[in-house]
């Protein structure tokens, strides 16, 4: 048996990793099984070395058993993802590191001058609340006709989009240098600029529900017996589709609305006009409709209007 | 026109926080893929690879024939997937006349391709086919022991390469704290030759010894297979000096329960339980247990006990 010359291993505790340089094959190994076996003892003899080390670490006595802390690994392997990069500092951060402007801590619960209480600096019943202002005296700068309580709400709305806006720009940085933060994402919308390609533009409800429409009224029964899906709304346009003509004809094209009068005139006047209309019926109709128009809807059936009800007064400022 | 989208649940940022690039990263996950044509070797391996890693690992069923790890446009497809499932290792098995029986370990960087290594399987051994008592049976997730023997794995390029990838595929997280009882696993691989490699899975049974450190028995389980190299790619050279980056600060680590005041200086904060009156055991005041008792007692059991051992001398 040839015997190793450097008995040493290579072993990284904590990786739980060995690793014997020095082992040749002494000879070409007669079977399979031999090699097998070969292999086996060569690794027992390493895993041997590696519980040498971890069992005479100071080992902590826990319910599940010893617990022992590990070294840190020393085999170098390569990162998953890079290194976190550091945030480069928004427009604010920039402005305050050079006026020198520190950070105060703001307290949750403020004294309200107004009703001598101590209230919440945000949410529910809140100091300096724009809602609760019940009087804005006027100053000379102020322009009559103009609405104070708007123009605060209009001045707040601006704000709001202002810093939205930096915000953005903000993050905007912050993704050119690779930092953005993990659970924001960036997304593009709105249209491209002209010569480059569009996105594709996806159908919207409206257009899916209109093909919809069309496919069903090319049935038989035009769709009325069609299975619907949850949540699918009725068709939008049902019964006849009517064809309004232009009251003012095109130039050099035949007048329409009179060529359409003029056909049904002509049908009626004819000799023959007592084919086409089934007069009985036409007198049945009118007297039903003069019948219905006399009686009336029932007063009892229709809701009445209260008038000692008041209504209440939309605009406060009135 | 760009627009702000965060998550708009606390589980979706979690998710988030828990995939973006840190100090200290995760475990790496194993993404495991068939190719065109699989075999039913090459099949086997990959189920079997997948069970050996349960809990880092991800296995689709579906073949992917756009998959090509060595040409240039045929990565893009891995790289998506690794993005979506968040996996940095992945292993993908096919099978061809070409190539019979082959297995394409490769690493991303970024989720892009870093490194990839192919190998072809030979004399595979499913885990089915050991017979052993199933009370040292490995259990699932447990760190493994990885062994590498053999003078190749320093001498030559592709197998050093091969027991880099080995170790990263192998390894599963990096823990501070192991329970010793909790080591029954062990992975060897022995360089035959300069080109082949004998990789098999063995569980460990721990034999009492005279020291503290018990006696290692290893008994083969899991699949054994030998591992033929046939091409690799190395990582270029500035890609692998920027993944083998070291951040120099530590990740901070949180101390509760300590304040610092300016007029007192170091507070701490003490969590007592709340006592419940009613509920305090009284003092035992019966007689045999009194003090003067059982001083006595012992007194007299050690007058007894010389009086035996006298007896006991003198026979």
């Amino acid at each position: 048996m040839d015997m190793e010359t450097d008995q040493i291993y290579q072993i990284d505790v904590g990786n739980l990793l060995a690793f014997n340089p020095n082992h040749r094959f002494s000879s070409a190994p007669s079977s399979r099984e031999e090699l097998v076996k070969e292999c086996v003892t060569e690794g027992t003899k390493l895993v041997q070395a590696i519980a040498d080390t971890l069992f005479n670490l100071p080992s902590t006595e826990t319910n599940d058993g010893p617990l022992v802390q590990l070294p840190p690994p020393t085999t170098k392997l390569p990162r998953e993802k890079h290194l976190p990069r550091p945030k480069p500092p928004t427009k604010w951060e920039e402005f305050a590191l050079k006026k020198g402007i520190q950070k105060r801590k703001k307290d949750k619960i403020v004294y309200d001058e107004t009703t001598d209480k101590f209230k919440r600096r945000h949410g529910y019943d809140r100091v300096n609340d724009d809602n609760d202002i019940p009087i804005i005296e006027a100053k000379a700068s102020d322009e009559p006709g103009e609405d104070p309580f708007a123009k605060r709400l209009d001045d707040k709305k601006k704000r709001v989009g202002k810093q939205e806006k930096n915000r953005l720009e903000n993050l905007k940085t912050a993704a050119k240098a690779g930092a953005l933060p993990s659970h924001v994402q960036l997304a593009v919308t709105g249209l491209p600029i002209s010569g480059t390609k569009t996105q594709p533009k996806k159908i919207g409800k409206e257009a899916l529900g209109d093909v919809a429409g069309l496919a069903a009224t090319s049935t038989a029964s035009g769709g009325k017996f069609d299975k619907k899906l949850p949540g699918e709304k009725p068709p939008k346009k049902q019964g006849k589709h009517h064809k309004y003509l232009p009251v003012v004809p095109r130039y050099g094209w035949v007048d329409e609305e009179k060529e359409q009068t003029n056909k049904v005139l002509g049908k009626l006047l004819s000799k023959h006009s007592h084919e086409i209309l089934n007069v009985g019926k036409a007198i049945n109709m009118y007297n039903d409709k003069k019948e219905k128009k006399k009686s009336g809807r029932s007063d009892k059936l229709k809701a009445k209007k209260d008038i000692t009800k008041k209504k209440p007064y939309a605009n406060k400022a009135n | 026109m760009m627009e702000i989208r965060t998550p708009k649940t606390h589980k979706a940022k979690r998710v988030l926080e828990k995939r973006a690039p840190k100090l200290v990263e995760n475990g790496k996950k194993t993404l495991i893929l068939h190719g065109t044509k699989t075999s039913a070797t090459v099949s086997s391996v990959l189920m079997e690879l997948y069970r050996l890693k349960k809990g880092g690992a991800i296995k689709y069923s579906r073949r992917n024939e756009n998959i090509r790890p060595f040409e240039s446009g045929g990565e893009t497809s891995l790289e998506f997937f690794s993005l979506k499932t968040d996996c940095s290792i992945f292993v993908y098995g096919s099978h061809s006349k070409k190539r019979p029986d082959n297995l394409v370990l490769g690493r991303m960087y970024d989720h892009h391709v870093y490194d990839l290594i192919e190998v072809g399987i030979e004399n595979f051994k499913s885990l089915l086919s050991f017979s052993y008592d199933k009370k040292i049976a490995p259990h699932e997730g447990s760190k493994p022991f990885i062994c590498f023997t053999g003078e190749g794995f320093e001498t030559v390029q592709e197998l050093k390469q091969l027991k880099e990838v080995l170790t990263d595929l192998f390894r599963g997280e990096v823990v501070e704290n192991l329970n010793l009882t909790g080591l029954d696993r062990a992975y060897i691989c022995t360089a035959v030759s300069p080109t082949k490699v004998f990789l098999t899975h063995c569980a460990i049974k721990l034999k009492k010894s005279g020291t503290i450190v018990p006696r290692i028995e290893l008994v083969e389980v899991g699949p054994s297979m030998d591992l033929v190299i046939r091409r690799n790619r190395l990582p270029n050279e500035g890609l692998r000096k920027e993944a083998m980056k070291l951040s120099k600060d530590k990740p901070k680590k949180k101390v509760k329960n300590v304040d610092q005041d300016d007029v007192l200086g170091k507070l701490g904060r003490v969590y007592i339980p709340e006592q419940e009156v009613g509920k305090i055991p009284l003092p035992d005041k019966s007689k045999g247990v009194k003090r003067e008792r059982r001083e006595g007692k012992v007194k007299k059991n050690k007058e007894e006990g010389s009086a035996s051992k006298k007896l006991k001398e003198s026979e």
